[in-house]
């Protein structure tokens, strides 16, 4: 199964690029000139994200490590306790939706310290794969096109992140409780 | 709200470092994080770059248009505002197709690039049009067929089968994408 997944992921980028290039080529278009002309833009793009991912950056990376993160958590924990949400994994959710890096570190932690096999080690794995950083997609893909009122798109991100959280507990449990 | 919850970040940590006697991590957490934002970008460049060129020669072989055609259907009820030969959709498609086969470094690039398509369609290019948001809603809770990077840390850590988590990982996965995109609807409708 592995191993077969493996394969896959291996080849599907390099036969994405070669049957772009070979359908061009077929269709006779000038493929070394189209490609030059699309990547032009690329540059100039990822420039502009630079000020809205920056700023958002900072403010992250100044709530972590004031320790407001901690606290924040220490207060919340045990009221989603309550909820029977291990709470082990209430961090992971919390930032999930701050910060990639951040939640990675902590599925990585969690799963050192319990095992990859143990039920919180599933439990956080299925959680960090289910979504993406809300905050970084919303920065980078508005900050792209220089949007500055998003209107509900957090809501939508949020509520999103939410519903993975509840539903990797609820899945996890069910099939490997 | 991303104003307030920026602002929120920043003050919040700032006075619970002060009280805390904390604030030499405040200075360099600071300049820490925007170092990071710029190494993203830099690290964006070269992606953004690639998949661009890549996919110009997609959309003018005619390609992309090809998976719009066959995707027509799920496209337009996505993102019923689209007209249905606009370049955007071939770029919504190629994204969520990119997403879907966990190739995240193409994902972004293709999701940037029909976020510019569709400003063009925007007609308050200040504010997000409901198709922007809907594209956003999907990235974020990115349906994925294989979780490369856990299975990747598991597999580090000795697991005895770190596939095993790939099925509650696609409900998981399922679930919030069929929230965000019940959600997008509601209050697409509901601002109307």
């Amino acid at each position: 199964m592995y191993t077969l997944m493996t394969t896959i992921s291996l080849w599907a980028i390099p036969s994405l690029i070669c049957f772009i290039l070979i359908y061009g080529v077929l269709k006779k278009i000038p493929v070394y000139e189209m490609f030059v002309d699309g990547a032009k833009d690329g540059f100039n793009t990822a420039i502009q994200i630079i000020p809205h991912l920056v700023g958002m950056m900072v403010a992250v990376s100044i709530f972590r490590a004031s320790g407001a993160l901690d606290h924040f958590l220490h207060i919340i924990t045990p009221l989603l306790s309550i909820l029977h949400i291990p709470s082990e994994v209430v961090p992971l959710g919390m930032i999930r939706p701050i910060s990639g890096a951040g939640s990675l570190a902590i599925v990585t932690d969690l799963i050192e310290q319990y095992g990859p096999d143990s039920f919180l080690g599933r439990l956080a794995s299925t959680m960090q794969g289910s979504t993406d950083t809300t905050l970084y997609v919303l920065t980078v893909y508005f900050g792209a096109v220089g949007v500055r009122k998003i209107r509900y798109a957090l809501k939508v991100g949020l509520w999103a992140d939410f519903a993975g959280a509840v539903a990797s507990i609820i899945i996890v449990t069910l099939v490997f409780g | 709200m991303v104003n307030y919850i920026w602002l929120g970040l920043i003050v919040i940590g700032i006075v619970v470092a002060a009280i805390e006697g904390n604030l030499e991590a405040i200075n360099e957490a600071a300049f820490e994080g925007a170092k990071t934002g710029v190494t993203i970008c830099f690290g964006l460049i070269s992606v953004l770059v690639f998949w661009l060129g890549m996919m110009k020669i997609a959309e003018a072989s005619g390609l992309l248009q090809k998976l719009t055609r066959a995707l027509y259907p799920l496209a337009r009820f996505l993102f019923p505002d689209v007209p249905k030969d606009h370049p955007a959709m071939g770029y919504i498609l190629s994204n969520m197709s990119a997403n879907l086969f966990g190739l995240g470094n193409a994902a972004t690039p293709m999701g940037i690039k029909a976020m510019e398509e569709l400003q063009k369609l925007n007609p308050h290019k200040e504010q997000a049009s409901s198709s922007m948001i809907t594209l956003m809603a999907l990235n974020t809770s990115s349906i994925t067929l294989i979780p490369t990077t856990i299975i990747a840390i598991r597999m580090n850590f000795g697991s005895a089968n770190a596939v095993e988590i790939v099925g509650t990982t696609l409900f998981a996965t399922f679930c919030s994408t069929l929230v965000a995109i019940t959600l997008d609807r509601w209050y697409r409708y509901r601002e109307r």
